[in-house]
């Protein structure tokens, strides 16, 4: 028998309702946090929503934060389909990028960008996927859980990337520790670039033609986890890992199937950030878009539309933020953080945490509406 | 008929005195399910009550109520005349309820006497409380026949006395009355009859005792009253005296039953399986079965009958490719089996093995998936179900369609979740997706554990069917009965052996059930 709190419910209630509730319940609370520290909840709310869309600019900041958090959500959802828990998207996308600046060192002085992007995304792919390979591995064979083994592949990943970065990398001479700039061959064009090209006026902004590569990844994931056999494996083992095995489905493979797509989906962070914006390797360009994507992906229910609209949820607070940090003095970088972690603390630890009452309401109202259509 | 125990539901005083439990307009929805639908029920003091009904007519679900798992949503509950709120476990044991579960609620590690005390130390210190309960524990033994080493790890005991403590728990809190789930589900036939003596001492002192069962025979032994359950409904309540088989049956499905099958003579031919000194040794190194072997014919049915626990699922896994084999040899067909020779179900069913495996919900189908999902379970990646990249859906979802027709599944409805069908339909839908390929062999594990009677019969049906077509089908069940009535030969296994073979016809309850316990074999040594 199931209990109340597990009750079926449509899926507006689940898919639609439940995030907004949860939305809510972040903001008033960060309302709350702002209220503490003297300011007026209702203007700083009013100055982050604002200034997520108040122009062209801000939008395109805030889809080009949300190209990040789509690679990082798709990749947390595609292990999650195989019943993994994927913490490893930061150190994923970190080598990532190392991986496409490798191939674009290699070869900037030799192709053109059409050939230049696509090997240095490869090469990214390859390495993002060549991470999480490690651990899946060492989940499917040898039983280490591969949450702690991720998380710990983040930190190895950082300590790999400064020493790559200021020992091997870095021009004889410059102080920073990162690699030297990409030649042009090797820019991907902005959004703004190519709205020139067609005689549209745009503000210059990072948002650049990685968000097509985003919505390439969404319709792939969608098709591969719901139209194919291998998808239809990986949510097998998900979902039952006993009854994949019965059928005759390895839970090893998947798994290292799943957590190689999702190494792979992570380095769209490093197309984004060092191809489309950075054009070096820079230390820590993923700043923590490997985390939301946690986030994002339980918010979005780990379905490419849901993460969507979550993800632009998130690169709307990222931009949002900023410009209330802005604004209002009192309201510091880390506050912003701070309201950022409530939306992740209620939209994604405790996503159920309402469930239970909104249930009971919906059964409530249900059993009205039987009772009135019988009499 | 057995005697009529002490304090009888018609004894003249019982009308007078209040009734040990009296439920009142008993309502509980779980979302849609509408799982108890205004149940009233009347328990007599000191009598022997049996609940009877087949899966999800709500009989778990009203106990869990009484026992304060679940709340009511409507409704009252009296306990000797007094109306009490039970909102958990504690107020029930308070208000003199013990219950035993089917699923005994023990922790393995500790001693009869840790367990007993569990949650009634008396006191920081372990000490007093311990001698105390030492001292009750030899009281209740010697009072009610209840003989279990109080120093014994539960670990080390088998299923009839760990049920035993699980009695003794509810005695230890001075229950007077007591709730039991299913309790003969893991016991052999003569432990059963051991726990109706229990059960009838302690209906001599005074206990009320409500027995939920959906075992027909049991009622009938046991039980001074019966009521049937139905749909969430109470729809009957009557002296176990004016019941017969046949009445209960037909109350609990709301139409007539057929409780006997026609079944022919078998004419087996070649032989598809012949398993060979099999032994399977498990993760911790433990020999669950131990050198196995026999021959599985085209057009028969291999009962293989034990209690709970005795290997068979182990086998069932090991012939089907889920668990390797430590030594010996398996030959399905032209496929020959070993442990240098690795194989897996898929290779199996390559071969023209089927399986209907015995945890239905965690092995047979994914309960989260749509029917259609679940119904090419194992055979996904068939050229029927794909195209070159993508998969077929309307292959699917006709195949599932045609399906559901064929074997009545109901509501035939590809796109509804698993895990929302009934477990009959659960496994009518399995039973489809097995049989379909026509296979040359099919084991089945506990065909229809947790299946109502109506789907029982169709299930019981099919696999006959399925043998008159040529069918090798090797069949592990609990039920005794099942066993008996399908089964042309029957193997009985015990801890991981085969201890006994018995002609189908020739099989009666008794000496299954002695070989079940491996009663020969321990006189054979005593002698």
């Amino acid at each position: 028998m199931s209990a109340a709190s597990q009750a079926a419910l449509p899926r507006w209630v689940d898919i639609g309702l439940m995030p907004i509730v949860n939305l809510i319940q972040a903001l008033l609370v960060a309302g709350l946090v702002v209220l503490i520290i003297g300011v007026n909840p209702i203007d700083a709310m009013r100055i982050m929503a604002w200034g997520a869309v108040y122009d062209s600019v801000a939008i395109s900041y805030t889809l080009y934060y949300a190209t990040d958090f789509v690679f990082t959500g798709l990749a947390v959802a595609v292990a999650f389909h195989a019943g993994l828990f994927n913490i490893g998207g930061e150190g994923q996308a970190y080598v990532a990028g190392l991986g496409a600046t490798l191939a674009i060192l290699l070869l900037d002085a030799y192709l053109p960008g059409i050939l230049l992007i696509p090997l240095g995304l490869m090469a990214a792919m390859v390495f993002g996927a060549g991470w999480a390979f490690i651990p899946a591995y060492l989940q499917a064979y040898r039983g280490s859980h591969i949450v702690i083994t991720t998380i710990m592949f983040n930190f190895i990943a950082a300590s790999l990337m400064v020493y790559i970065g200021s020992d091997l990398l870095r021009p004889p001479g410059d102080m920073l520790p990162s690699s030297r700039e990409f030649g042009d061959a090797a820019h991907l064009p902005h959004v703004h670039e190519l709205a020139a090209l067609l005689g549209l006026k745009m503000p210059s902004t990072p948002l650049n033609l990685s968000i097509l590569w985003a919505a390439a990844c969404c319709v792939f994931v969608w098709i591969f986890i719901w139209r194919t056999r291998w998808g239809y494996a990986i949510r097998a083992v998900g979902l039952s890992p006993k009854a994949a095995v019965y059928a005759g489905i390895s839970p090893q493979r998947v798994i290292l199937i799943a957590m190689c797509l999702s190494g792979a989906l992570a380095a769209g962070v490093a197309l984004n950030q060092i191809i489309g914006y950075h054009h070096r390797l820079l230390l820590d360009f993923v700043a923590g878009a490997g985390f939301t994507g946690i986030a994002v992906a339980l918010m979005g229910r780990n379905h490419p539309i849901g993460i969507v609209l979550s993800a632009v949820l998130f690169g709307a607070l990222y931009q949002g933020g900023a410009e209330l940090a802005f604004e209002i003095p009192t309201i510091t970088r880390d506050m912003i953080v701070a309201m950022q972690g409530l939306v992740i603390l209620f939209s994604g630890a405790l996503a159920y945490m309402n469930r239970p009452w909104i249930a009971r309401v919906y059964a409530m109202f249900n059993r009205r509406a039987i009772l009135a259509e019988a009499t | 008929m057995p005697a009529q125990p002490v304090g009888n539901a018609e004894s003249p005083s019982a009308a007078t005195r209040p009734a040990a439990i009296e439920l009142r307009g008993i309502d509980k929805s779980f979302g849609a399910v509408h799982a108890n639908k205004n149940v009233s029920l009347t328990i007599a003091k000191s009598s022997i009550h049996g609940i009877i009904g087949e899966n999800g007519a709500g009989k778990s679900t009203l106990m869990s109520i009484l026992y304060g798992f679940y709340t009511a949503d409507a409704g009252e509950i009296l306990i000797n005349g007094k109306p009490v709120k039970i909102h958990g476990s504690h107020d029930a044991i308070a208000a003199g309820i013990g219950m035993v579960h089917q699923h005994f609620m023990l922790v393995e590690p500790f001693t009869v006497l840790e367990n007993v005390m569990l949650g009634a130390e008396d006191g920081v210190l372990l000490r007093g409380g311990a001698g105390k309960a030492r001292a009750e524990l030899e009281r209740l033994a010697r009072d009610y026949g209840l003989n279990v080493d109080p120093d014994a790890h539960i670990s080390d005991l088998p299923v009839g006395e760990q049920q035993r403590v699980e009695i003794l728990k509810a005695l230890f809190r001075h229950c007077d009355i007591l709730i039991l789930d299913e309790p003969t589900g893991v016991l052999t036939p003569q432990e059963t009859d051991q726990l109706f003596q229990i059960l009838r001492a302690l209906n001599a002192r005074g206990v009320t005792i409500v027995l939920i069962t959906h075992k027909l025979r049991e009622i009938l032994a046991i039980t001074d009253t019966v009521s049937v359950m139905r749909q969430g409904e109470m729809v009957a309540t009557l002296p176990t005296k004016q019941a017969t088989r046949e009445h209960l049956a037909e109350l609990m499905v709301g139409r007539k039953v057929r409780l006997e099958l026609d079944k022919t003579k078998a004419t087996p031919g070649e032989v598809r399986l012949s398993v060979r000194n099999l032994t399977v040794v498990d993760a911790k190194g433990v020999k669950r079965v131990d050198d196995v072997g026999f021959d599985l014919r085209a057009g028969e049915i291999l009962g293989i009958a034990g209690v709970s626990g005795n290997g068979q699922s182990e086998l069932l896994e090991a012939l089907s490719g889920i668990r390797p084999l430590s030594s010996g040899g398996i030959t399905l067909c032209d496929l020959e089996v070993s442990p240098d020779a690795p194989y897996g179900p898929a290779v199996v069913r390559e071969y023209g093995l089927a399986h209907v495996p015995e945890d239905r919900l965690r092995l047979g189908v994914v309960t989260a998936f749509p029917a259609w999902e679940s119904v090419v379970l194992g055979y996904h990646d068939d050229e029927e179900y794909n195209g070159r990249i993508l998969m077929d859906r309307d292959a699917m979802t006709n195949a599932c369609g045609k399906l559901m027709e064929r074997f009545d599944v109901r509501p035939r409805d590809p796109e509804l979740r698993c895990g929302n069908f009934s477990g009959g339909n659960q496994q009518k839908l399995i039973l489809a997706r097995e049989i379909a390929r026509q296979p040359k062999v099919l084991v089945v594990g506990q065909p229809t554990r947790g299946v109502d009677i109506g789907a029982i019969e169709f299930i019981h049906r099919q696999l006959l069917a399925l043998r008159d077509a040529g069918c090798a089908i090797l069949l592990v069940s609990v039920e005794l009965d099942e066993v008996m009535s399908l089964s042309d030969r029957i193997l009985v296994m015990f801890q991981g052996r085969i201890v006994g073979e018995v002609d189908g016809d020739e099989a009666d309850e008794r000496t299954l059930g002695l070989m079940m316990a491996n009663a020969h074999a321990q006189a054979d040594e005593a002698a």
